[in-house]
Parts: structure tokens; sequence; C-alpha cells
């Protein structure tokens, strides 16, 4: 039985994307996750592995501004594409408003699904001005938590999207 | 007037002041071990037995050897020695030396320059297995000629067996009016925390060994670390960083920890293992499946007479903290309620499946489950309303329970009270249409256990303070914060007694070489111990400061109040100092400033029998739950509509971290209830290693939980504070029982609840009544 070479000499593929804003020129193993691409390769390690094949969410990031889990997506897949991950909520020293209620609402406990949670937050308050509980609930669902049985998630969120709809006034 | 012991009024306690962890949680900047690379570092992968019990003839790692990129392989035979958590049943070695004892066990670990390469190497290591008979269910593993796990343990298969009985137990059942006896079953379940096990090696060349672990037992970690590889025990350091939760499935050492010391140490180069989330099952640890034999009586108007309890524990393939179960299992059903007198004959197996150990809730949820629906069969039979049958027995505060543990504060009348109008209970129970129901259900858990895992008269928690003049303070302290609030809990307690703010305020925890001694985190001691160690040195520092400000005011130190970032004069408030010029008056006149606490258990609080320390607790938390479910009549599906929860964890410190641990406690008995089962087939292989197959309840499932803290002032606990983290996960699993009885009068006593279940039984229940 003759070894395989290790991973070193498979081919590699050159990739363009632009993640948080930044254009970013990679070439990575065409088998590649998104998520290793962003933790190993850009050390965006915000974005976390929980279960390596798409069932606990901690991996959610935005591409294109929709969710998708990192941790079954190829970063091939992503050539061409802009990628938001969590690292990207807080501009400057300014956290967003999604953040803000997570923290005030003792939201977070270990943390480690909270990425993740973020950006299925942030995309449904991008699209929804006024989301109801349910809403909340249908768009964190593929977030699993372990630590808080998701009350005071569900009340961060809400207060995060009446928080931005008075920001916006009479828009 | 003020008294030099109650230096102010409280100004922070009792706040709901965010997390100061949780501002790194919403920025990703949180770094857990995963997250944590090093230069040159090498990655580890594991080789793991294929059958549930198998003799290693030989091990071939030359195959693995030769790929390129490959630099280590370690197997049993470079590590020899037993470890386990309870020193007095180590039954592990870091690697399988002669036999694996379940499919997942570990033999061999190597290490290459990715992770990639490493599990490819990990394939190419040959074992030449003879298989071995295996036993599965733990009736089986009693049998004389059952396969033998651990072939030198005197005991056969049998981990620990407890028996200890406590008042006339035969007189009290005949003194009954009536007798409820039962069989119940509760399903193994594991911890299922977001962030699979990791850990990282480092070798130094001057001899130093450190390990970053997701561990909640750093210092035990330490210990054994030490003992196995050999390495003196002063050179080892094992770091803590952030962990994603835990719930007891990292509260002891495991193979990872080992090998990427021992690869750091053949190697010389750091070493990382990530744990897949299929490997997290293997290590699990979680909770036992339970088979429970319960009698339990009352005299005609409601007062407890005995109880009688007989458990067989499906341990797994090793002790784990299995000799603590058994205890546990037996020992935490004797309060909130008096017992006339009680028996216990708890019987832990070795079967080849993963081990199981400590899930929140150690040991006490499963016999708690029987025991609250035992209550429920009784209030039914005497014609009593649940809640009034408890309420007829509840232990008062200064009393002993049975089994002789002191009850210093005890808050469970209130929590009755407080579920019983919250919920609407008189309304309801019996009264809601067929198919919609509620129930009740209590319990308690200590505050930390009395005694440390290893016999030793040394501080079970420990404290340093750091004062500088910028007006900061540093707190170390060697306590695991695992997402629960260990650390915002002690800056609490340092800007309560120092007067600063949190955000002047430094925590630095798990870390052996840089903090004192925490014995970690695990059964809910670290408020308790940790709490009380930062309160002593903190107020030992704030009597020091407040000396030198009343020095320099010519006025009685009593005076002065350290608190919302000043030192005032609380009899002429318009006297006032920022705390940062406090401090500097104080290093001024004293030098340098800095003070250490620490904490140990009462010893009193407990009986002299054998075994009467395990289970004991310098303050124990009681709670209680109503749930309300409704049933689908034509599909048996139970869905929990509601759960009202009150907890008495004395003084809460933030409540609003307080209700966190309540909410998730409540979560994680729904999901036991309802949905999760950690299971193993009859050939061995676990029935689905996976997020998906292993039903963790999602946003959707999860029904609201209405949180209520009911406050005591624990004598014991730091402000008062008892503990939240475990208790509150007790009452849900019978509450949501006993409310599927009054929904459709039927008695599910076999967890979990599933409709296939629900279905059958109320079939039968037709067919039984003719209807």
């Amino acid at each position: 039985m003759t070894p395989e070479p290790h991973p070193g000499s498979t081919a590699l593929v050159p990739l363009a994307l632009v993640v948080n804003g930044d254009a970013v020129r990679v070439a990575v193993p065409a088998e590649r996750t998104l998520l290793e691409l962003l933790r190993y390769d850009l050390g965006l390690t915000g974005s976390k592995q929980g279960c390596d094949k798409g069932d606990c969410g901690a991996c959610t990031v935005l591409l294109d501004g929709e969710p998708v889990l990192a941790c079954i997506t190829l970063a091939v897949d992503a050539d061409g594409r802009g990628v938001e991950t969590v690292e990207s909520l807080a501009k400057g020293q300014k956290l967003h408003p999604v953040q803000t209620a997570v923290v005030n609402h003792g939201a977070a406990q270990c943390g480690f699904c909270t990425p993740g949670m973020l950006m299925s937050a942030k995309h449904l308050l991008d699209g929804s001005r006024t989301p109801t509980r349910e809403d909340v609930k249908q768009a964190l669902s593929g977030n699993l938590c372990r630590c808080t049985g998701y009350t005071k998630i569900l009340d961060a969120v809400e207060a995060a999207a009446r928080e931005m709809a008075e920001a916006r006034g009479g828009d | 007037m003020a008294t030099d012991d109650e230096p102010h009024p409280p100004w922070r306690i009792g706040t709901r002041a965010p997390n100061i962890r949780s501002f790194d949680a919403v920025t990703g900047r949180q770094r857990y071990a995963d997250d944590l690379t090093f230069p040159g570092m090498l990655h580890a992968k594991l080789v793991r037995s294929p059958h549930p019990h198998a003799r290693i003839r030989s091990i071939d790692t030359r195959e693995a050897l030769a790929l390129p990129g490959v630099h280590a392989v370690v197997t049993g035979k470079d590590m020899p020695v037993k470890y386990g958590i309870i020193p007095w049943t180590q039954d592990e070695y870091p690697l399988a030396l002669d036999k694996a004892l379940f499919v997942g066990d570990a033999v061999a670990c190597v290490a290459a320059i990715d992770e990639a390469c490493a599990a490819r190497a990990a394939a190419a290591v040959h074992v030449d297995w003879e298989v071995l008979p295996s036993v599965i269910e733990p009736e089986a593993a009693l049998a004389p000629d059952a396969p033998r796990l651990h072939e030198g343990h005197k005991h056969g298969n049998i981990t620990k067996s407890v028996q200890l009985s406590f008042g006339d137990v035969e007189g009290e059942f005949a003194a009954s009016a009536a007798i409820v006896e039962g069989d119940y079953f509760f399903e193994g379940t594991t911890h299922g925390a977001l962030e699979p096990h990791c850990a990282i090696g480092i070798w130094e060349p001057q001899g130093v060994l450190t390990v970053i672990s997701s561990t909640q037992v750093a210092h035990y970690l330490h210990r054994e670390l030490s003992r196995v590889l050999g390495v003196p025990y002063d050179r080892v350091r094992v770091i803590q960083p952030p962990i994603g939760g835990a719930f007891g499935g990292k509260s002891e050492p495991f193979d990872l920890e080992f090998c990427v010391a021992k690869l750091a140490m053949v190697t010389g180069r750091p070493v990382k293992l990530l744990y897949t989330r299929e490997e997290v099952f293997y290590a699990h640890r979680g909770r036992h499946p339970m088979k429970m034999h319960f009698r339990l009586g009352a005299t005609a108007d409601g007062r407890l007479t005995a109880c009688d309890a007989k458990t067989l524990i499906d341990g797994g393939a090793y002790a784990s903290f299995g000799l603590v179960t058994a205890y546990y299992s037996g020992q935490l059903v004797t309060a909130p309620l008096r017992l006339g007198a009680y028996r216990l004959d708890s019987t832990r197996v070795y079967t080849n499946k993963p081990a199981c150990g400590p899930k929140r809730g150690h040991g006490s949820v499963q016999p708690r489950f029987a025991f609250e629906v035992s209550l429920d069969k009784l209030a039914d039979r005497l014609g009593m309303d649940p809640i009034e049958l408890r309420r007829k027995n509840v232990l008062e505060a200064g009393e002993r329970t049975v089994n002789e543990f002191i009850i210093k504060s005890i808050g469970f009348r209130e929590c009755l009270d407080r579920v019983e109008q919250a919920s609407g209970w008189k309304e309801k129970r019996g009264k809601l249409p067929f198919g919609r129901g509620v129930g009740v259900a209590g319990s308690f858990y200590i505050s930390g256990t009395n005694y440390p895992i290893y016999p030793n008269a040394m501080p079970q928690s420990a404290v340093q303070l750091k004062v500088d003049r910028s007006g900061r303070v540093t707190v170390f302290c060697g306590l695991s914060e695992m997402g629960q609030g260990a650390d915002a809990m002690l800056a609490l307690i340092v800007s309560e007694e120092l007067g600063v703010d949190l955000e002047a305020i430094r925590v630095l925890t798990g870390d052996t070489d840089l903090t004192p001694v925490d014995l970690g985190g695990y059964s809910s001691r670290t408020t308790m111990m940790a709490g009380n160690a930062c309160l002593r040195g903190a107020r030992d520092l704030g009597t020091r400061i407040r000396a030198v400000v009343a020095r320099k005011w010519e006025c009685p130190a009593r005076r002065v109040a350290l608190a919302g970032g000043f030192a005032t004069d609380r009899e002429d408030t318009a006297r006032r100092i920022e705390i940062g010029e406090a401090f500097r008056l104080a290093e001024a006149e004293l030098g340098a400033l800095a003070a250490v606490g620490s904490y140990d258990t009462p010893k009193d609080v407990h009986g002299d029998y054998r075994g009467g320390t395990i289970g004991a607790s310098p303050a124990y938390s009681f709670t209680a739950h109503v749930a309300e479910v409704s049933v689908d009549l034509e599909t048996g599906v139970p869905k929990v509509e509601m759960i009202w929860a009150a907890h008495d964890a004395g003084k809460p410190l933030n409540p609003m971290l307080v209700e966190g641990q309540i909410e998730g406690s409540a979560y994680m008995g729904y999901a036991e209830a309802i949905l999760e089962e950690h299971l193993v087939r009859p050939d061995g292989l676990h029935r689905g290693p996976s997020l998906l197959d292993y039903r963790m309840p999602t946003s959707l499932d999860t029904p609201h939980v209405h949180s209520m803290l009911v406050e005591t002032a624990d004598p014991e606990g730091p402000y008062g504070a008892k503990e939240a983290g475990e208790g509150p996960l007790h009452s849900t699993i019978p509450a949501i029982a006993n409310a599927i009885f009054d929904a459709v009068g039927v008695r599910i006593d076999t967890l979990p609840f599933t409709a296939g279940k629900l279905l059958r039984a109320m079939r039968e229940q037709r067919e039984k009544g003719g209807g």
C-alpha cells in the first residue's frame, strides 16, 4: 500500500473574495471549507466549529448577505463573493445593536454559539423591521445554544429590533 | 450604626450588571482552545477501537510513521499509568494498554503537520485485535459468568455498591395509610456542550510542560498530568482558556490531554488535538441510565413516612466519578421534604459503552424523577393536592435531613407558593380540558461538595488580589469559568467590597502557574467557595484601605465607605475622594497592596457514618417547578407549553445571571424529558454520535421558562448566596411527567416521554377502562 503524499502537495485553487470588506487573495486545497479558510488561513477565529457537519450553526456566516454554514461550504464556493463574519459586526468602537442587546440581556453564557447566532440575527434584522417572537425563533432555529434555553437570546434580538426601528425614526 | 463588619450598604450585589466576559463573546474575540495556534504546532488524531471489548495483541505503527508529515505515534505502552478522577477507583490508561472497553476507546495517537495528514496516519495504524465477548446491559453485567471489563477489579463488574438505612423503615411503612411502589427508568443523556474538547501540549526545553485544555478541573488535571507523565508537579502548568460549555462533561482528565502532552514531549513541538463531534460522544461522561425501584409511604394526613429506593446504575466502561454517583443517587433525595425513614441500595456496574459521569445535577436528577413522581402518585392516592402534600412535609431551617445533612437556609415553601400562584395552579390542576394539564415537582441541590476529591486539609478555594495606584484591582483565582459567570461573580464581589467599577477590575482565572488553587467548576461550588475566598481577601484589603482613609480624615474607620467609585464619609457624604486616590493613600502608607483569601467548608454539617460526607454541602439550594403540558390525543405528541421555575439561590448576587442558570437548567431538563437519549446498540455501536441524531432542542422546540428568584440569606454563602447552576434542572422532568398525568391520566415512568409511549399508554388505558 503506497502512502498518499501529505496535503501540502495537492493542487491549490486560487481564490479572490471579500471578507468583512477586505479584498482577499488566497490559494487553498480544493477540499478546504469556508470555515477552515476563515479560521486557519485568515485568522478569523470568531466563527466556531461545533459539529463539523452542519448540525449546530456555530459557524454561521453571511455569504453575499445570506446565512450559510461555513463548515459545509467549500471555500471555492466563496470565490468572487462577499463574506461577513462576527468580526464585522462592530464598527470601530461601536457595537451593533444586537451585540449590545446580547450583553445587556445576559444572552451569552459560554459564548460559543454567539457568533453564529448573531449572524443569523443580523440577517433577520437586516430584512425585517418588526419581527415577531415567532419570526425570531424561526430565524435562529438553525443555531443550537446549550446554555441559555434561548429565552434571553430571543429577548435580546427583539430588543435590538426595537432599538433599530427607533434609530431609523420615521423613515 | 455602621460596623466594621458591614462596610457599607450593598451597591453592586443584586444588580443586573452585564457579564464582564460577554463583550468578548459578542465580538468573536473570546479565544477558546481551538482558536489558539503556536509556531510549529502539530496536530494529533486518536486511533479508536471499532470493538466494544477486545484485547490488543499488537499495534503496528510503521506504516503511519513512514507517511510524509508524520512526526510521532504513541500507544498505551508509552503511558502505562492508570488515572481516574477519584483516587480510589483509577481504572483508565491514557491509551488502552491491554484491551479496549468500548467502541471509541482510544488506543493510539499520531502527531502530524496538519489535521488531514494526522487523520491519514491514524488510519494507517494497524491494531491486531482479539475480539472478546461484550456486555451492554447492566443486568447482564451482574451475571456471574458475564465478561469482566476490569480483570483485576475485586468486585467483578460492580464499580460501587452502597447500602444505607436511616430510621425505622419497616415500622414507618407499617404506620402508613398509603404506599406507592413503582419502577422507573431514566435513559442516559449527554452534555452536548457546543465546544468539542480541545487540548494543546507545549514542552519547554527547561523541562516545563504546559497543557492548554478545555477543562473544568485545571487543578485535578495538573495533578494527574504530573503523576501519569512523570513530570514533577512544580513543572506542569495547566491553562484553561474560555470554554464553550461543559455541564460536567469536561470535569475529569481525558485521553487527549495526556496525548498532546506526551506528543509534545516526544516531538519538542506544540501539539493540538481537537475532538470531532463524534469523539465527544465517545468521551461522554454523561448522565447515567438508572433503573430505579421506589417505595414511598404517607399517613392519611399526608406525613411522609418512609422511602425505600433500589437503583441499578449503568456506568459504561470506566469508573469516572462513579463512586460518588452511587452515593448521590441515594443520598440526594432527602430534602426539601422530611422523611420518617429512608433506605437506599445503589449499585453502579461496568458495561462496554462510553463511560458515564457527572452531568448537571450529578447522580441526583434520576432519583429525583422517581421520587417526585412517587409523591404525585401518593397525593393522588390520598386525594390531596400535590402541592399541599409537599407543604405538609417541608424541612425547616436548622433541621437535619433523615441522612443527617444540616439545612441552614430553605426557601422551598416560598418556591411552592410562587409557582402555585404564577402558574394559576388552583384554576388549572385537574380542571383543564382532557389533553392538557399541569404538574408540580420540587428538589434541592448542593452548593459545592463539602470535601475535595483527594483528601487534604488545604483550602477548597483561594484568591489573590492586587490593588495598584492606577485604581485598578486584579483578582487571581484558579476557578473554572465556563459560561456560568464565575469570573463575573468575582468581579462583582471585588466591586462591592472595594468600591471600584467593573471596568477597573481584571479577573485572571484558570491558570495553575498564575492563580492560587481552586478545585474546579463542578458540584455547583464556585460561588460558595471562590466567592467566599474572594470576599475574605477583598474585605481584608478594604479594611486596610478604609483605615488609611479614616486616619487622614481623623474619623473612625466605620464611617468610610468604599462604593460607587469613591471613598465616602458615611456621616458627611460631601467628603469623598476617588477610589484611585484612596488606593494611592493606602499604598503610600502601607506599601504594595495585596491580599489573599481562602475558603474551606465547615466540618459539622453531616453525619459521621461511612458515606455521610458524600452529598454534604455548606448550603443547599431549593427549587419548585410547575409545567403545563398538552398532549395531542391522536398522535400522542406531548408539548410543554410553559415552565414556571422558582429557585432559592439564597441572595442572588446578579439576578440576571441567576435567571440564566435557571432558564438553561429548565431547558436542559425539558430536553431530557422529551427529546434526548444517549443510546448504544446491542452490538456496542453508538446509535448516532452527531448533533443531528442526538436531538437537542432548538429555539422552536424550547418552551418558555418563567424564572422566579426566591431570596433567602444563607449564613454560609457569600452575602447569603447559594448555587443556581444545577439545582433548577432537577424539578423540570418530574414536573413534566406529572403534568402529563394531569393532562391525559397516564403515567409514563420511562424517559423520555415520547409520542409512541404516550399513545400506547393512552390506548391501554382506554381498553382497560372500556371507553
